[in-house]
């Protein structure tokens, strides 16, 4: 690490200005602050600065989620192994899966860092670290069959038309993992959805249908549903690291715990499901309306998006009250597409990238209604 | 005076020629202007439809210039909308009769969208803004101009939404002739969407902008 360190340093005037590779200024930049806490002093005013740069907060996330990531290879090999119907240790369990996991993780990487990069260089800013956390989060979110052009492709278009065009992290209205997912959604459903997607090298013949995609073809009855206990240990099929709802618990409480996701999101999310699947329990109409309201919470993408997705900082509502009315609306609108669309058997997607795009809308009412509280407390008082 | 210097101009100086080439560079109806975005959505998912589309404004736009300018003059101002939209809707009329004629598969694909040329923002546009002040040749000038810059995005849009969407370009299979299909490729569904038209628009409006700076305001 210390000749790390001093390396970094004998090369560092080369970038800065006047050195003779000036032009990858933001290239290494990126790697230097990377590695080691940058070196910015605080120059004039008072001002409080800890160590915890965005990179390392962003760091601290993919902590998070790793084990949602560790849960979800070997539950991928747990689905292979049950399709073929083969008993294997845990380690070929985890094993298989690692490997059909790790290269979409590396595409995710190799291809969204180099467009970022490209974009730095070319704007000659420093090189975001937002996408440390996006990188990690669409391979969790995607089938573990989805072809790596694809993959890659979905990318760039997240990364660019999601950030990019808005001019970088921390200016995004929609949160760019999911939109790199939404992109699959739409522009490749046969590979996004049905029940030939969610097992690896699947044998022709068998179903791998998620819960969910079951329940949306039910019609009088409820289909055999995995129960309580598998859903929430996650050994269903589904997208890499959603279906443990366990392991995104374990990541909930990092987050909870550095305080760097809003609890108030989090809390709001899961309530307002949880009410919608109540409301529809008490309708009854039809079969999908009699499933219990808490295996909402456990089935499908719902708690992945409440914890790492509808709690991204810069797409979530930033008012407390905010918070609350944006999470709720989010778990709310999950379960009514996903009970109600006929199309979509996952709602909580299209319900975050929803309540994206108008979370600043309710920070407008949410600050306007405060300034009029208070101006009428002030005319109270003069009165 | 001022009389006697314009007849002097020739049909095609330099300033005839700029109303051709503002309206598809710079002051392009669609990517500057914002106009007639909804018919940019609506036509570009294949290229047929959109090439149609476009000549169909360029006849209304050109024709219907030269004849507003025409009666510019008696015109009066307070039902100046009425008149020009009796203009358009006799053009409009006539460009979806002679394509039920003779193009009737487009016609369908078009549906309302050669109707609504009538509702065009373009159109009304250059009415009020060029050709009820300008004489017939400028007129005809600036309605093919600005035809042609919106044909010319519409092209580009559809060209790309039709060889990504669909795989063809006019119905030639493109993809399957080079093969790409047999190693893994799939159509891009989302092309065929209108959202996809509309973040095409926005790249080229991005790519305009970059490489002519003049563009940007705040």
């Amino acid at each position: 690490m210390k000749a790390l360190q001093k390396f970094m340093d004998k090369v560092r005037p080369n970038f800065q200005k006047g050195g003779k590779y000036q032009y990858l200024h933001s290239t290494f930049d990126a790697f230097d602050t990377f590695l080691f806490v940058p070196g910015h002093v605080t120059k004039k005013g008072s001002h409080i600065r800890d160590g915890v740069d965005l990179k390392r907060t962003m760091f601290l996330v993919v902590i998070a989620a790793m084990p949602a990531l560790l849960f979800g290879m070997w539950n991928v090999g747990y689905q292979h192994f049950l399709n073929i119907n083969e008993t294997a240790t845990f380690m070929e369990t985890f094993f298989y899966g690692f490997l059909k996991v790790l290269p979409l993780v590396i595409v995710s990487y190799v291809v969204g860092l180099g467009v970022e990069f490209i974009f730095a260089q070319s704007r000659g800013h420093e090189v975001n670290e937002g996408y440390l956390v996006s990188g990690f989060l669409i391979p969790l979110i995607i089938p573990v069959s989805t072809p790596l052009w694809m993959v890659g492709l979905a990318t760039i278009f997240a990364v660019i038309i999601g950030k990019e065009v808005f001019g970088g992290t921390g200016m995004n209205i929609v949160n760019p993992a999911l939109l790199a997912r939404a992109f699959l959604f739409f522009a490749y459903p046969s590979q996004l959805s049905g029940d030939k997607v969610w097992i690896a090298e699947q044998v022709d013949g068998t179903t791998g249908a998620t819960p969910l995609g079951n329940l949306l073809t039910a019609t009088d009855k409820l289909p055999p549903l995995p129960s309580v206990m598998e859903s929430f240990i996650g050994t269903i099929p589904g997208s890499v690291g959603e279906t443990s709802t366990l392991a995104i618990l374990l990541g909930a409480g990092i987050l909870l715990f550095t305080g760097i996701a809003s609890w108030r999101v989090m809390l709001s999310v899961f309530a307002g499901g949880y009410l919608m699947g109540l409301v529809f329990n008490l309708i009854g109409a039809n079969a999908y309306m009699t499933l219990p309201a808490h295996m909402h919470l456990l089935i499908g993408g719902f708690a992945f998006g409440a914890v790492f997705m509808a709690t991204d900082p810069v797409s979530a509502s930033q008012t407390n009250r905010g918070k609350y009315i944006y999470g709720f609306l989010i778990g709310l609108m999950a379960v009514l597409i996903r009970v109600v669309n006929p199309a979509y058997p996952e709602g909580m997607m299209l319900a975050i990238l929803l309540m994206n795009v108008f979370a600043p809308l309710i920070d407008h009412y949410v600050v306007a209604g405060n300034i009029k509280r208070r101006l009428n407390r002030m005319k109270k008082i003069a009165a | 005076m001022s009389e006697q210097t314009q007849e002097r101009e020739s049909l095609f100086s330099a300033k005839n020629r700029k109303l051709i080439s503002n309206a598809i560079g710079k002051d392009n109806p669609i990517t500057v202007q914002v106009l007639g975005i909804c018919s940019a959505l609506a036509v570009t998912a294949k290229l047929e439809p959109a090439i149609v589309m476009s000549i169909s404004v360029l006849f209304v736009l050109g024709i219907g210039n030269v004849v507003i300018s025409l009666l510019r003059n008696t015109i009066p101002q307070r039902i100046r909308i009425i008149v020009q939209l009796v203009v358009i809707a006799a053009l409009v009329i006539l460009v979806d009769q002679v394509l039920k004629a003779f193009a009737y598969e487009v016609s369908k694909q078009l549906s309302v969208f050669v109707g609504l040329i009538i509702t065009n923002c373009i159109i009304m546009g250059r009415f009020e803004a060029f050709s009820m002040a300008n004489k017939p040749w400028p007129s005809f000038l600036d309605g093919v101009g600005n035809s042609i810059g919106y044909g010319l995005i519409l092209v580009i849009i559809a060209f790309f939404r039709e060889l990504f969407g669909s795989g063809t370009i006019l119905g030639w299979n493109v993809f399957e002739t080079i093969g790409l299909y047999d190693i893994g490729y799939v159509n891009n569904g989302l092309m065929i969407l209108p959202p996809m038209a509309l973040i095409a628009t926005g790249i080229i409006i991005w790519v305009q902008r970059s490489r002519n700076p003049e563009l940007i305001k705040d």
